[in-house]
């Protein structure tokens, strides 16, 4: 008689030692870029959070004894023409790119999710009207898409969230009707529906968690997207209005005037769009290798 | 293939046909039109003499009877007339399209020219200290916003030879023409040459892994043959729609960029008429751009089945 081992043996404690902790930890050893940029999204997170506790200055006081100081001299990286902090200015503008980039980039998401899962899920003539809005609004580029928005709706903080929102739900709603697509054939919806599950239900808890890591991946490639045309708008002078330190309008086409005589002007605001841009792409693309290897482009 | 055209030119169509009803509306949610503007700027305050210049324009009368205006118009090859400059539409905006498109195509070839052999580079040599150097380069190349590096460009421009280079006057000469514009093309293509660097490598990484890759290989085929032969072709395929795709969206980098060297292309007009208000620019501007992307789109997926032979579009 052969006597069959069922004792679970070491498999238990595998289990047990993958843990979140472990899991994070594990990552992010083998995605060193990943980590960088983290830490760079953390940083400007915090300088948002805590611009008050950073800064001696504030980034809308004006003081015209001090236009065009150069670095140095009790303000780091000098003042702007008007005399403004711009050490203090770059700081707050983490808050207004940040809330720009995660309002927009949120609201994006939620209207992509809610048309790619209608339109995967649903099919048929429902599918067929939400492609073709779709398609309306992908065939214009990005910023002019945003730009025609933005100056329609009016120059402000939220106007500005929607105009950015607006041009990237197709790209979120494509990805999840395709994800959503290959998960209503999958057993477990049809064991979903076996039970008495009604359609609704079936697709918001059942098929929905399961978009949530082409979701996560999307959401972060768009959210230095987001930061990148905020600057951009804000630089044509179409975004974020003053007295917001935004840092697009610090950038505003009289740099190219200040580039002859207030390089400062110029270079530092920029840093801080590409560096915040740089970490969210690095830390993206780690993030796509990790949830979702078959996204990699 | 037949059938398949013309669905989807009939679909193009319908998209376009969304566009322009679109913008006329959001153009028309704006509070306060060129009517509001121009009595602003000359401080007028009679109210009869804005209805007056409403009527006008066309501005009183209802938005489907504006709509169908303009669209009856564009059949005609009638954009209506610049609000701004009271000339037609059609005459302000053609001189400036040639402008536009010699800087796209410069940016276009540059992205070609340093996208895929760079692309190609870091694949073949994946993981050595190279391909993180390519990679980290064209991510920052995404990164930067196209506006600072022509600003950054332009700084340049002025601790070496002290003075900003001038667009107003249109060049002479085909090669003054290339020196000129090749700049402001450096700092559009520079993102876009990211882009497609990036793509090239993972494309070729993909195509690298196959098995006739390694039956190439086990044949003893040259490395060199292997790369460039074999994957290199494959491999080409996706990075062909990406440029594509690439040259209908180079436009918003075109917009920023044309503002920062102050070129006077399409792309800057844009934003000047849409602070102006000037809906008859705007709109047609607008549709112009997207009647570019859509053809480019299509053109797209015709080069596709040509390219590879084993897509074949059921109807």
């Amino acid at each position: 008689m052969t006597i069959i081992d069922i004792t679970p043996g070491p498999a238990a404690e595998i289990v047990r030692a993958d843990t979140v902790w472990s899991k994070i930890r594990h990552h992010a050893t083998s995605h060193p870029l990943g980590v960088i940029g983290a830490v760079i999204m953390l940083v400007f997170v915090c300088a948002a959070i805590f611009a008050d506790l950073i800064t001696s200055y504030s980034p809308t006081l004006t003081n015209s004894a001090i236009s065009l100081l150069p670095p140095g001299h009790g303000h780091v990286l000098g003042a702007d023409p008007m005399g403004r902090d711009i050490f203090s200015r770059i700081v707050y503008g983490a808050r207004i790119s940040l809330a720009v980039g995660i309002g927009s980039t949120v609201l994006g998401s939620v209207f992509g999710v809610v048309l790619g899962l209608a339109s995967g899920y649903i099919g048929g003539w429902v599918d067929l009207i939400i492609q073709r809005i779709v398609d309306i609004l992908q065939a214009v580029p990005l910023l002019v898409l945003a730009l025609v928005m933005a100056a329609s709706l009016g120059p402000a903080l939220d106007n500005t969230i929607v105009a950015i929102a607006i041009p990237l739900i197709p790209y979120t709603a494509r990805v999840i009707r395709s994800n959503t697509l290959a998960l209503r054939e999958q057993p477990f919806v049809e064991a979903a529906r076996a039970v008495g599950m009604s359609e609704f239900r079936i697709a918001v808890r059942h098929v929905l968690p399961n978009t949530l890591a082409p979701l996560i991946v999307i959401a972060t490639a768009q959210l230095g997207a987001a930061i990148l045309t905020e600057a951009s708008l804000s630089f044509l002078g179409l975004g974020v209005p003053e007295p917001h330190p935004s840092w697009g309008r610090m950038l505003s086409e009289s740099a190219a005037e200040y580039v002859r005589v207030a390089p400062w002007l110029v270079i530092f605001p920029g840093l801080a769009i590409s560096l915040a841009v740089f970490g969210t792409n690095l830390f993206g693309d780690a993030l796509r290798d990790i949830l979702d290897p078959r996204l990699r482009d | 293939m037949g059938s398949y055209l013309v669905r989807r030119f009939f679909l193009m169509l319908l998209t376009l046909f969304g566009i322009s009803v679109l913008v006329f509306v959001m153009l028309r949610l704006v509070p306060g039109n060129i009517a509001d503007i121009l009595f602003d700027a000359a401080g007028m305050i009679d109210v009869s003499e804005k209805g007056k210049l409403e009527h006008e324009l066309g501005l009183d009368k209802p938005i489907v009877v504006q709509y169908l205006n303009w669209i009856g118009g564009l059949a005609h090859g009638d954009l209506g007339y610049s609000y701004v400059s009271e000339k037609p539409a059609l005459d302000e905006i053609a001189p400036r399209i040639p402008i536009t498109a010699k800087l796209a195509g410069l940016a276009l070839a540059f992205s070609v020219l340093f996208g895929v052999p760079l692309g190609v580079i870091s694949a073949v040599r994946q993981n050595t200290p190279l391909d993180y150097i390519l990679r980290v380069v064209s991510l920052s190349g995404l990164s930067m916003p196209s506006f600072w590096l022509g600003l950054l460009i332009l700084m340049a421009f002025v601790a070496y030879s002290g003075t900003l280079p001038i667009y107003t006057d249109p060049p002479i000469g085909f090669w003054e023409t290339v020196w000129l514009y090749s700049v402001p093309a450096a700092a559009v293509g520079f993102r876009s040459s990211a882009l497609v660097m990036r793509l090239t490598r993972s494309s070729m990484l993909e195509v690298l892994r196959q098995d006739y890759i390694r039956t190439a290989r086990a044949k003893g085929a040259s490395d060199r043959n292997v790369n460039y032969h074999h994957a290199l072709r494959n491999a080409l395929l996706p990075v062909v729609t990406v440029i594509g795709i690439e040259a209908a969206f180079l436009m918003g980098g075109l917009i920023v960029t044309e503002t920062v060297f102050n070129i006077p292309g399409v792309a800057r007009f844009l934003v000047e008429a849409i602070r102006w208000r000037d809906y008859p620019i705007v709109q047609n501007l607008v549709m112009f751009i997207a009647v570019v992307a859509v053809s480019v789109n299509f053109l797209i997926d015709l080069l596709y089945a040509v390219l590879d032979p084993r897509i074949r579009y059921a109807s």
